[in-house]
Order: structure tokens, then C-alpha cells, then sequence
């Protein structure tokens, strides 16, 4: 039974107070109809005794505490998901966008999902070849995992992120050195929240352009869409996700653009709220809330698909402490970093190497995995990178000349590194077998006596190689 | 007597306001509408009960019933509870799954131990002696590692023992009698009550942890409490797993507190394959794991450490030598502070309560080394470590503040390191151990009689390094004098082939209290072999180009059993260096 109320008592930015009801739940969806006989949708964020706080989604202009009547609908918020999904675009409220019919459903979900129990989680260990040499040979990323991309206004983010959906792809080694792409089924559900409409034009017109769109989702919440409606975006998109990879056998590359719009609009409801607020005015739970987001992805044991996920998201000030990259850190599994100071000398992608982190690359690299030699190459180019950006530093200031040879060496090498190794087109697809084969070619202009990460035979394997590669 | 009931008036996220529950008591648990999710009261005002609920609340609403149980939030303790994997209200995640799924539903009762299991009880007292509290009734042999010792539960004073038996029996089962009591293998303990102990000692034998920063540098005894502040990626978990899987105690009690649900699957299913260096046997089978990752309800965070923290109190009561390690203590803060803004209290600094100072400290208090109950008195100890997860890595936040406040000893991660992939990012400057004088007899015994020695030169060296290297800054290296570059080459080979430690290579992740000494000898033996030398007038030059040089940086590769070729080498430094 729906239950119908006129006894609305307070508007207050996104939130409204309905009095008088009964029976009402926790979460509940409610619908306002306005006395033009349109419907906004809602739900229940409190209820004490008869009285329901009520967070729309839309916006609350045009409500009258008179006119307008408040539905319960009895049931919590629910996505629809079917396999047709795929190739279409919806908003933040589950609604077709791209001018198509409706979604016959298949199914319907509880857009806040249940927490996957950490025992029937399978470790993310396939390694995922981007094609981009910074995250495939630094900061590998793996089946399951979740890798923010920080970035700042005016960053290249969305370029990389567009690569990464278009490249992406598992890949198997075979001995005699041939990288080889598995095909199994994939599927890409991209929610952007807040973003401006060349943002969101840009994506849709890459996937089109490399036919991913056929293989994609896409949730879009635009700039001057509903604000509240961000809240939800998110959830929508991960359970279409979690429908695709857990009951369909889809590996899911899931990008969220840009979280921090998503922390804004929790800080609007839970201003209007009144809640006592945490760091920079956002709720305190804002890290239990992210982590309800980032946790889902993963790997189910016994099931064939993954959710991967890049959420994207601008750290105002380009500051790195600030909350939301913050509590981001801590819940996901490492992070890539772009600099804004390569970005100015023209690198691309502007990926500040030393920053960056994953977390779950050591179970991914290796032997079987891309190749023996990687995890000590990556230790070598990392420290190496390290030495050559101080020794530049102290170059600076006491002038190259007093620098040592070792060091000046170390100099070109970071200079090379940032040219030839982070520098890449954005369509170069560079497999790991080339990326890993420019390592030693870089690694060639130090000293022998200087690689001290990598083991003594793949010195004696990998490096005469490129050498004479080189002479030649 | 009719059943007690309440009713719904109010719900806010994980807390749900219950009326007609006058007579309920501060930290009941009660289950919560006909879905029977569980909860726990946390304040009573009149016939209102506030009522923090473990699971997720949606689809509540007010005049919904509220069950009383009249019981505190427990857990149960008996055999079956190591290798055990729970979620922060002791439901076992494996249990949970063969119900729901891989999804965690609500509202699931699940027993915390298995009750279908026998277990070989063997007595160890007799039919007609005298027992008092704390007394071991029993053994039963829990896994390879651990002998579970049955003993009579603390609310029983003590009494004759009767009808004690010897054979295959299940945790329910009655295995003797005290005077009137029966007494089965399990008992249950409030979790947030210490267990009562005879008294507690002064701690002084180090945990050995086979980290050389840890041992060497900055010890923890057992029955200290330690913590490990540091901003994301500098390397906190890894720490917390090393000490969880080479620390020297007996059991290890694990709690993911609101971390990564990946990071869990990781020591679940690294633990049963890694052995225990002493006995050659999994790892699991002397660890519990608690597992309340950041996703799951908030509520049952709170309470997870309080659940890991009551079974490792257990542990100890039967006299071995627990670590518990919390990854993250700011995850529970931040619980609190949740569960605190919902009930509208005053808040303290940036908005968590008041009360985060006292708890924390009540937390880590529970640690310690303890006469434990009962007339033979066993020893026994509790080392907690928590990690803590600063906001931006400022170490001025009220979490760490608070923590610093109640723990000796203090590992500062630093961001810097990790980026320069020196790891574990532990700052050796700027972290201390409180306990390094209480255990300096320990080490004399154990180690060597210089070992204390060659710490304080090695940090001397090192505090004099990160002066020097001021100097280099601002006028060159050629400023310097030889000397003075000799001590830059030997802190550099300090940092880069002592405390830098891959804990993901098979040698290097374990080092013996005995290698770290020779590792530490080697390098201040050539120290000083070079110091005299420079005296006698040999060049710098001469000496850091010498083939010595490469093999103490390779000392961290010998094997356990090649440890005499740490002998040789620190001989071979001083010959190779005098015959210069």
C-alpha cells in the first residue's frame, strides 16, 4: 500500500520534513508530486516517531508546503539491470539519456549493494597491460583492483583515463616473447558526476570513435544536473557493475569522474542537515561513505568476472592532504599522480612517477606474470629516478659543475626517463615486453656498478643486449 | 514474566532510538525489528535506549519491535577459535558465507565457534582437588602450535572439582564440576571488560620481530603497546603484516579494523602457506584474524577491537606470549566520532568525542605482562601495536595525540622514504622506543655485549649524517673533510645495507637477532678499521673503492645457515682495511 502525505513542514536546500506519516522506513524512495502534477524523486535520510527527513534528488524548487504531496513508495532504491544496458547512457537517476526506450529489466538491485565478505574475496593477481609504460612497468594495475588517478583543474585526466578504457586489456607472455591478449569479456561502466558537458561529450565520443560504446554503460550527471543526484550516481553505476562482473561473467573497468564533485554534494546534504562537521566542513563519515564505493571492487572466489575501478578525482590546490584525496589514499590500492610541472615542460602523460603507488603490483608482476626481471627493474628505474631528480635539484643550486660524474650521469638518465619513458603519444600502445626492453635501454646509461636492485644474471641477460641495440 | 520488548521511534544511519525500554542496561545487546539485526545500547535516557546497530539499517522504521537479551556484547572463548577469520562482532566470515553468499546479508545468528567439533580433553587436575578461579582443569591440543588450556572461568571462585572427565568431547559439553558449577570448554567475556589478573609486571624481553630497525634500533618488549603513525602508502600495513607474521609470541591476533577488504584476502591466503621460522609450521595455525573492512557496518568496527583485544586478554590468561596487531586504530576513532555526531553529543577536537582520549588510553592498557589468575600463576603477555592513519599524514591530529600519549614506543612512517623506496619508511630520527633501557640486559645476554654499544655509535652516526648533509647542500661534498665523508659513506651503507629491509625477498624478510649484529658490527667495524686508516694517511678513495665494501652491502642476502660468513667478513674488513 502506497501512502500518501500533504503534510510536508519544512524545505531546507535538498531535504524536506514530512509530518504525520506512519510505517515509514529507514531509506525508503519517496516521490513529491508538485501541484503541476510533476514528480520528484526522494528519500528517507531519518525518520523520528512521525516524522521523515527526506533528501530529494532533484531539485526542491517549485515545492509548496500546501500544494505538494509526499508518496512512500515502501521500497529502498533499486536499479534495473539487463544486459542490454550496454551501449546506453543513462542520469543520475537510472533514466535513459540517450533518447532510447527503457530498460526491460532483467533483474532489479539494491543500489547499495551488500559488503562482499573478505573471505570469498580471490586476491587481484592478473596484471593488466595499459599500454602506458608509466602504469604498466611502475604502477601495475591488476584485475580487482582500485586505482585512483589524483589530478588537478587543467590536468590531462580524462586523456589518460579515455586510454586506459581503450587499451586495457589482460595479456598473457608467451616464453619465446610474444605478448598475447586474452579475450575474454569486458565491459567498461563509466559514471561522471558533475562534470561539464565537453567532459562528458569528449567521453562518449571516444568510446563511439573505438567502438567501445558497445561494450559501455555510461552514467552521466552533468555540471547543471540535480546535485543530490551525484550521491546516488555512483551506487547505480558500481551495481550495474557488480550485475555485469558477478552474474555475467564481465571483467569491468569502472571510471568515476570526478569524486570530488561526489564529496561536495554530501557535504550540501549534510550542511542542510545541520550535522556537526569533520575536516573542511565535510561529514565525518565521509570516509566510511567513499570506502562503501571503493570497496566494491574485486574479484569473487569461483566467479569468473572483476571490477576494476579508476575513479578520477581533481585535488583542489593541487593538495594532496586535503581530505578527499586523502581518505581516498587510504582506501584505495595506491594511486597515480599527475604533475602539473611535467605537464608544463610538455610531457605526456604528466604521471608524477615518484608519488605514485600500487599497492597489489607485487603479486601481479614477475615471472608468469609479465617477465623475471620486472620487480627488480622497477626498484632500479624508481631509485634511479629518485637520485637523478636530487642530483637536478643540487644542480641548481651549486651548478652542474659540481657535480659528480655518477651523479651528472644520474642527471641525463632522468632526463631520458622523462623523455622517452614517461613521454608517450596518446595512441602509442606500448606492450610490457617494449616497456620493460626501454627500462634496460635507460638503465644502460648508468654505470654498471650502479645497478645494484637488479639481479646479477639479468644484468648479464638484458643488458649487453640493449647495448648493442644501441651501438647499432 | 512477559518478554521485553521495546519499540522504534527514531533512525539515523547506524543508530536507531528505541522507546518502553525502561530497566534495559548501558551496553546490552538487543536485536533490533523481525530482522533481528544486532545491536548495542549505548545510552539510556529515561525509557529511551540509543541503540547502535551492527548491521545495515535500511528498511527500518519506527514501532518496529527492539528484542532485549539482557547480556553485555561477548565473545566466546574455547578451543576452535585460532585460525579462525571473524567479522568485528565474532561471526565467522566463513560461516557467513556458506549462509549468504559472497555478499554479507543481515540479520544472520551464526555460532562464533564450532559446536559440532570434538576435541581431545585431557585433565590435568583430579577429581577432589582444589581449584581456584584462573586454574587450568584442562588441555586440549588446539593446533600444531597451541595447547588450549581449559580453565575455570573468572566468575567462579573456585570449589572442589568433581566428575572431571578425559576423552573426545564438544565445546558444549560438560567435561568436569566445581562444587556446584559446570564447567564446558567455552565461557563468554564482555568485550568491553579487561580480564581480571593477579597483577601486572615491569615488561623486559624485547619482541623480536626480525625487523633490524624494529630489533635493533627501536625495540618493543612484550607487553608493551606500540604505535605506527604514517600518511597512506608509506607502508603501515606492511609493517603490521611482518610483525604479525615474524614476531616471537606465541599467538597473534590480527584486526582489519575498516581497511581494505583486499589486504585481508591477502594474509588469509598468505598465512596457511607461510611457516613459522622456530617450528616449521603454518603461521595459521597461531592467529586469529578480525576482519571489519571499511565497507561493513560502522558500528561493528567500533566494537572490533574491543572482540580482538578479549580474545588475545584469553590467550594470555593461559600464559603465552600474545601480539596484537589493529590496522587502523583511526578507523575506530572514526567510528566513534560516527556513532557520536548521530547521538548529537558535544564534540572535542575536530569533531570527535570527548571521550577519545580515555578510551584510547583504556585501549591500550589492556596490553601488558601479567601474573595471571590462579594458584600457579603463570606469566603471561599482551603487546598491542596500532597503526594509525593521520589525516595527510599530520601527526598533530587528536588520534595520534592521543595514542602517543599511552604508548612507549613510536615507528614514524614518513611519506619521503617510501617515495624513495627506502623501506620499512620507518624515520630513525624522529622515532623512539621508551623501552630500550629495560631491555638492554636482555640484549647483552642475547646478542652480544657491545650490542648496546654499536646502536648508540651507529645512530650517532646517522644524527650526525643528517647534519653533514645540511652542509652538502649548501657548499658542496668537497667542503667536507675525509672524515666527515667518511661518515656520510658509513651512514650511507647503514641506511642502504642495514636498516633498508625488502620484506618481500625470501632471506630478507626475517633477520635473526644474531645476523643484525654481525650486519651491524660489520659495518661499524669498517667504521673504524677506515677511521684509523685515514689517520695513518690513506686516501678515502683508496678505501671506499675496496671489494669488502659490495659484500657488506651484500650481508643482508646470507642465509641463516651461512651466518659464520658474517664472522669472516668482519674479521676480512679489518684485515683488508689494515693493509692498506
Amino acid at each position: 500500500m502506497q501512502k500518501e502525505y500533504k503534510t510536508i513542514k519544512e524545505v531546507a536546500g535538498p531535504l524536506l520534513i514530512v509530518e504525520g506519516v506512519t510505517g515509514v522506513k529507514y531509506e525508503e524512495l519517496v516521490d513529491v508530486e508538485l501541484p503541476d502534477g510533476s514528480i520528484r524523486r526522494g528519500r528517507v535520510l531519518e525518520i523520528t516517531k512521525d516524522k521523515a527527513v527526506v533528501q530529494m534528488f532533484e531539485d526542491t524548487r517549485g515545492i509548496s508546503m500546501q500544494d505538494s504531496k509526499a508518496r512512500f513508495l515502501g521500497r529502498v532504491m533499486e536499479v534495473p539491470v539487463s544486459t542490454d544496458m550496454l551501449g546506453r547512457i543513462f542520469d543520475g537517476a537510472g533514466n535513459p539519456k540517450d533518447g532510447g526506450g527503457k530498460i526491460i529489466a532483467e533483474k532489479k538491485l539494491n543500489v547499495n549493494g551488500n559488503p562482499i565478505n573478505p573471505y570469498s574475496r580471490d586476491y587481484p593477481n592478473d596484471f593488466i597491460q595499459t599500454g602506458i609504460s608509466t602504469i604498466d612497468g611502475l604502477n601495475t594495475l591488476v584485475r580487482g583492483q582500485k586505482l585512483p588517478i589524483f589530478s588537478g583543474a587543467g590536468l590531462p585526466h580524462n586523456n589518460i583515463a579515455a586510454q586506459i578504457a581503450r587499451q586495457a586489456k589482460v595479456v598473457q607472455i608467451s616464453p619465446d616473447g610474444k605478448v598475447k591478449s586474452d579475450d575474454s569479456q569486458f565491459a567498461v561502466v563509466f559514471g561522471a558526476m558533475g562534470i561539464t558537458f565537453e567532459e562528458a561529450e569528449y567521453f562518449i565520443n571516444e568510446f563511439r570513435q573505438t567502438g567501445a560504446i558497445e561494450r559501455a554503460v555510461m552514467y552521466i550527471n552533468l555540471a547543471d544536473d540535480p546535485v543530490v543526484e551525484r550521491i546516488t550516481l555512483p551506487r547505480l553505476a558500481l551495481t550495474t557493475a557488480e550485475y555485469l562482473a558477478f552474474e555475467k561473467g564481465m571483467h569491468v573497468l569502472v571510471i568515476l569522474t570526478d569524486l570530488t564533485n561526489y564529496c561536495e554534494a554530501l557535504r550540501e546534504v549534510a550542511a542542510a542537515r545541520k550535522e556537526v562537521p569533520g575536516r573542511r566542513g565535510y561529514p565525518g563519515y565521509l570516509y566510511t561513505d567513499l570506502s562503501t564505493l571503493y570497496e566494491r571492487a574485486g574479484r569473487i572466489q569461483g566467479r569468473e568476472g572483476s571490477i576494476t575501478q579508476i575513479p578520477i578525482l581533481t585535488m583542489p590546490e593541487d593538495d594532496k592532504t586535503h581530505p578527499i584525496p586523502d581518505l581516498t589514499g587510504y582506501i584505495t590500492e595506491g594511486q597515480i599522480m599527475l604533475s602539473r610541472t611535467l605537464h608544463k615542460q610538455g610531457i605526456m602523460p604528466p604521471v608524477d612517477v615518484l608519488p605514485c603507488l600500487s599497492r597489489l603490483m607485487p603479486k601481479g608482476i614477475g615471472e608468469g606474470k609479465t617477465r623475471e626481471d620486472h620487480s627488480g627493474v622497477f626498484n632500479q628505474l624508481y631509485a634511479a629516478y629518485a637520485r637523478g631528480r636530487e642530483a637536478k635539484e643540487l644542480a641548481v643550486i651549486l651548478g652542474e659543475a659540481a657535480l659528480s660524474d655518477v651523479d651528472k650521469k644520474y642527471v641525463k638518465f632522468a632526463d631520458e626517463f622523462e623523455n622517452r619513458y614517461i613521454r608517450q603519444g596518446e595512441d602509442e600502445d606500448r606492450d610490457i615486453l617494449t616497456t620493460l626492453t626501454l627500462s634496460w635501454e635507460l638503465l644502460s646509461i648508468l654505470p654498471k656498478s650502479e645497478l645494484k636492485r637488479v639481479k646479477e644474471e639479468q644484468i648479464e641477460k638484458y643488458l649487453p643486449k640493449v647495448k648493442e641495440k644501441s651501438k647499432a | 514474566m512477559k518478554e521485553q520488548t521495546g519499540k522504534i521511534i527514531k533512525v539515523s544511519g547506524p543508530l536507531v532510538v528505541a522507546s518502553g525500554m525502561s530497566g534495559a542496561k548501558m551496553y546490552e545487546v538487543v536485536k533490533v525489528s523481525e530482522k533481528k539485526l544486532i545491536g548495542e545500547i549505548i545510552r539510556l535516557d529515561g525509557d529511551l535506549a540509543f541503540i547502535q546497530v551492527y548491521e545495515d539499517t535500511s528498511g527500518l522504521g519506527p514501532d518496529e519491535p527492539v528484542f532485549r537479551t539482557e547480556l553485555p556484547l561477548a565473545v566466546t572463548l574455547g578451543p576452535g577459535l585460532l585460525t579462525s577469520f571473524y567479522d568485528g562482532i565474532q561471526r565467522p566470515l566463513v560461516s557467513l558465507q556458506e549462509k549468504t553468499g559472497a555478499f554479507i546479508a543481515r540479520g544472520i545468528e551464526v555460532a562464533s565457534i564450532d559446536e559440532n567439533k570434538e576435541w581431545d580433553f585431557k585433565p590435568v587436575v583430579k577429581t577432589g582437588d582444589k581449584v581456584v578461579a584462573g586454574d587450568v582443569l584442562g588441555e586440549v591440543v588446539e593446533t600444531k602450535l597451541i595447547v588450549h588450556k581449559i580453565m575455570v572461568p573468572v566468575n567462579i571462585k573456585g570449589g572442589i572439582v568433581k566428575n572431571i572427565k578425559s576423552g573426545k568431547f564438544k565445546v558444549n559439553d560438560v567435561v568436569a564440576e566445581v562444587d556446584s558449577h559446570k564447567i564446558t570448554m567455552v565461557q563468554k567475556w564482555p568485550i568491553r571488560d579487561p580480564r581480571p589478573v593477579q597483577k601486572k609486571l615491569v615488561p623486559g624481553t624485547p619482541l623480536i620481530t626480525g625487523q633490524r630497525i624494529i630489533d635493533t634500533f627501536f625495540p618493543i618488549a612484550k607487553g608493551g603497546a606500540g604505535c605506527i603513525p604514517g600518511p597512506f602508502g608509506a607502508g603501515k600495513t606492511v609493517i603490521q603484516h611482518q610483525l604479525a607474521k615474524w614476531a616471537d609470541a606465541d599467538v597473534i591476533i590480527f584486526i582489519g579494523c575498516g581497511e581494505r577488504g583486499n589486504e585481508m584476502t591477502d594474509v588469509l591466503m598468505e598465512f596457511p602457506e607461510l611457516k613459522d621460522p622456530k617450528t616449521g609450521k603454518p603461521l595459521m595455525e597461531r592467529t586469529v584474524l578480525i576482519a571489519n573492512t571499511s565497507n561493513m557496518p560502522v558500528a561493528a568496527r567500533e566494537a572490533s577491537v574491543y572482540t580482538g583485544i578479549t580474545i588475545a586478554e584469553y590467550f594470555r590468561d593461559m600464559g603465552y606470549n600474545v601480539a596484537l596487531m589493529a590496522d587502523s586504530t583511526s578507523r575506530w576513532a572514526e567510528a566513534m566520532r560516527e556513532i557520536s555526531g548521530r547521538l548529537e553529543e558535544m564534540p572535542g577536537e575536530e569533531g570527535y568525542p570527548a571521550y577519545l582520549g580515555s578510551r584510547t588510553a583504556a585501549f591500550y592498557e589492556r596490553s601488558g605482562i601479567v601474573k595471571t589468575l590462579g594458584s600457579e600463576a603463570r606469566e603471561g603477555s599482551l603487546t598491542v601495536v596500532g597503526a594509525v592513519s593521520p589525516p595527510g599524514g599530520d601527526l598533530s591530529e587528536p588520534v595520534t595525540q592521543n595514542t602517543l600519549r599511552v604508548t612507549k614506543v613510536f615507528w614514524s612512517l614518513e611519506a619521503g622514504l617510501a617515495y624513495r623506496r627506502h623501506f620499512p619508511s620507518i624515520n630513525w630520527l624522529t622515532s623512539y622506543s621508551l623501552y630500550t633501557d629495560d631491555l638492554s640486559d636482555f640484549f647483552k645476554k642475547e646478542a652480544a655485549d657491545d650490542f648496546s654499544e654499536l646502536r648508540v655509535m651507529a645512530m650517532t652516526l646517522l644524527q650526525k649524517e643528517s647534519e653533514l648533509e645540511e652542509i652538502v647542500r649548501l657548499v658542496g661534498l668537497d667542503a667536507l673533510s675525509a672524515n666527515e665523508q667518511l661518515v656520510l659513506e658509513t651512514s650511507r651503507s647503514l641506511r642502504e645495507d642495514f636498516l633498508m629491509q625488502n620484506a618481500f625477498d625470501d632471506i630478507d624478510t626475517y633477520t635473526s637477532l644474531q645476523k643484525q649484529y654481525l650486519m651491524l658490527k660489520s659495518i661499524i667495524t669498517f667504521y673504524r678499521a677506515s677511521l684509523s686508516a685515514l689517520d695513518r694517511g690513506v686516501k678515502l678513495q683508496d678505501i671506499i673503492v675496496l671489494p669488502i665494501k659490495e659484500k657488506i652491502g651484500r650481508s643482508k642476502m646470507t642465509p641463516a645457515d651461512k651466518i659464520k660468513d658474517l664472522e669472516n667478513l668482519v674479521s676480512e674488513i679489518q684485515k683488508s682495511i689494515d693493509l692498506l
